[in-house]
């Protein structure tokens, strides 16, 4: 066993021997990790060693696509995510992208509670109008859209349309959420108001986060995962991870040697 | 010393530049006049009969046509069967065409580079290029002789929707390439499954690139008349039984054209049609522009 990488206890998403095959291209190799509940961990690494593809595999996204294979096993509280139904797992996981991608055709109403809508999920129109509340608030967007839910989502600015992507992927309340450098089409105001947002949201919600931006997982992250060409090298408690690296290469990295 | 302009040769540069700019004013002209003068010749010509009447009123016999004629008068009636049966058989062309043509369109660009599909494509652009006659006459050995049991609307709609099908399975295909991958992952993400995704979302905001497909496909066949010939026949009585023959604008023109006491009417029903042409292809324009 590698004792670069930390044991988590009773994690609620347990990863094991996980790897993505693009065609015969492997970018994540036998990726074994728990994630802590309720806490933010950071995927760093330099670009390209995997980091997107492995937060994909959890959410199942890269069954969209025949050329890609996966194999392994991944628990979310002891349930293997394999055998659950991809709608399913995906609503307890919500994804954030790395572009914000409101609905073009949809207000900011009907965007946040898209979920329910499009699944046909018929609600009290007092039901949608809390959740919608409920999910605004959570992303301190509220106060500043709630006199113009019926304008369209993509009027919002980057870092509010952002924003409204992360309340779109809270409205179902998932137990997970994972962002895929979810800051780095932002100004650094609107990646701070993100960075706090997601510090406020590790309180209910589990947070993965991709990102290859150091001073980033430094701020925000409790536990970070520093990935090599697509390798797990090191996990660990952010903190001892920054001060004290076990692993040469995540030393490299974290003194800006390459990446 | 010589001046500026004979090291130059500034005066032979500009005097070619005369010479070109001329011969593009010329040929613009040039292509831009046939539709000037089809259009005023139309107008010209057809405006007169182009009354209330002559949309809301079935077709003169021929002994009306002649009398008024003869006494120098507007021929009396209208081409209400032929403007109802054309909006008719559009219709019901776009019912065939339009579901089939989107779900075509979605197998394509869901399944890029699979044989299938491309087998699929390049059928669907061989059938863009079979000669309307043809498909005419596949409809008429199918849909007259086996399904109506005659000459009918629905022959002639499934003609016409066969001609619309390649023109919308393109634009779907082409609309939903212009789409962002991270929308459909991002539906897909919130747990809603494919065909919801495919009709809440991905649709929708394609919609305008869908019709302006679906807009053009009409104006192309509103005008077909070969086809039509050998499937809808033509009737001088307002007719909606899908299985009954049917008049269309461009048939009756060409009926009009074959009796020589209602010549007059081929001008104003050309210049409806040709009004019904440009409506869809300008509506179709505007759609497409306020994609942007
Ligand atoms: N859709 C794809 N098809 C083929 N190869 C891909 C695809 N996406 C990523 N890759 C490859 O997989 C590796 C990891 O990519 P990715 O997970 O996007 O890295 P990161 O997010 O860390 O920058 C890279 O070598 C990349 O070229
Ligand atoms: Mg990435």
């Amino acid at each position: 066993m590698n004792t670069n990488i930390l044991q988590i206890k009773d994690p609620i998403l347990s990863i094991q021997d996980l790897s993505v095959a693009y065609d015969k291209n492997v970018a994540v190799k036998n990726v074994s990790v728990g994630i802590k509940k309720n806490n933010v961990t950071a995927i760093m690494g330099p670009s390209g060693c995997g980091k997107s593809t492995l937060l994909r595999a959890l959410n199942r996204l890269h069954e969209l696509y025949e050329n890609i294979t996966t194999t392994g096993s991944v628990f979310l509280n002891d349930e293997d995510i394999f055998k659950m139904s991809p709608i399913k797992l995906r609503r307890k996981m919500g994804m954030v992208f790395q572009r914000p991608n409101p609905f073009p055709t949809m207000s900011i109403y009907d965007n946040v509670i898209a979920g329910y809508k499009l699944n046909g999920i018929s609600q009290k129109r007092q039901e949608r109008d809390e959740i919608v509340e409920r999910s605004l608030r959570d992303v301190a967007l509220w106060d500043e859209v709630k006199d113009s839910l019926t304008k369209k989502g993509t009027f919002l600015s980057g870092g509010q349309q952002q924003r409204l992507c992360i309340a779109r992927a809270l409205a179902f309340n998932p137990e997970i959420i994972l962002l895929d450098e979810p800051t780095s089409a932002l100004d650094p105001v609107a990646t701070s108001k993100i960075e706090d947002l997601l510090i406020k949201l590790k309180e209910n919600y589990t947070i993965i986060m991709v990102t290859h931006n150091m001073s980033q997982a430094a701020r925000i992250s409790d536990y970070s995962l520093f990935m090599y060409l697509g390798e797990l090298v090191e996990y660990g408690k952010t903190k001892n991870m920054f001060t004290n690296p076990q692993d040469r290469r995540t030393e490299e990295y974290l003194t800006g040697k390459f990446g | 010393m010589k001046s500026i302009s004979e090291i130059d040769n500034i005066g032979a540069r500009t005097k070619k530049d005369r010479i070109f700019m001329g011969l593009v004013v010329l040929l613009s002209v040039v292509t831009v006049s046939p539709i000037v003068l089809i259009i005023s010749k139309l107008i010209i010509k057809g405006y007169k009969q182009l009354n209330f009447g002559f949309l809301v009123e079935k077709m003169p016999d021929t002994m009306q046509a002649m009398t008024a004629v003869a006494n120098n008068e507007l021929i009396p009636g209208g081409i209400a069967n032929a403007i109802l049966g054309t909006l008719l058989m559009v219709v019901l062309a776009s019912a065939i065409a339009i579901p089939v043509g989107i779900i075509s369109g979605v197998y394509l660009y869901e399944n890029q580079g699979k044989w299938m599909a491309n087998l699929t494509r390049s059928v669907s652009d061989i059938l863009q290029g079979v000669p309307s006659i043809v498909l005419g006459l596949i409809s008429y050995l199918w849909v007259v002789k086996h399904v109506t049991n005659g000459f009918s609307a629905l022959a002639g709609s499934f003609a016409l929707g066969i001609m619309m099908l390649p023109m919308i399975v393109r634009s779907t295909e082409e609309t939903l390439k212009m789409i962002p991958q991270t929308l459909k992952e991002a539906g897909l993400a919130l747990g809603i499954p494919y065909w919801r995704v495919l009709f809440g979302i991905l649709i929708p905001t394609g919609f305008s690139g869908l019709m302006t497909g679906i807009l053009l496909a009409v104006s192309r066949v509103i005008g077909e008349t070969a086809p039509l010939m050998l499937t809808a026949l033509g009737s001088s009585v307002i007719n909606t039984n899908i299985s009954k023959p049917t008049s269309a604008i461009p048939l009756v023109i060409w009926e009009f054209y074959n009796d020589p006491n209602m010549v007059d009417l081929i001008w104003s029903s050309s210049l409806l049609l040709m009004i019904m042409v440009l409506a869809f292809n300008l509506t179709a324009k505007q759609v497409a522009a306020s994609r942007k």
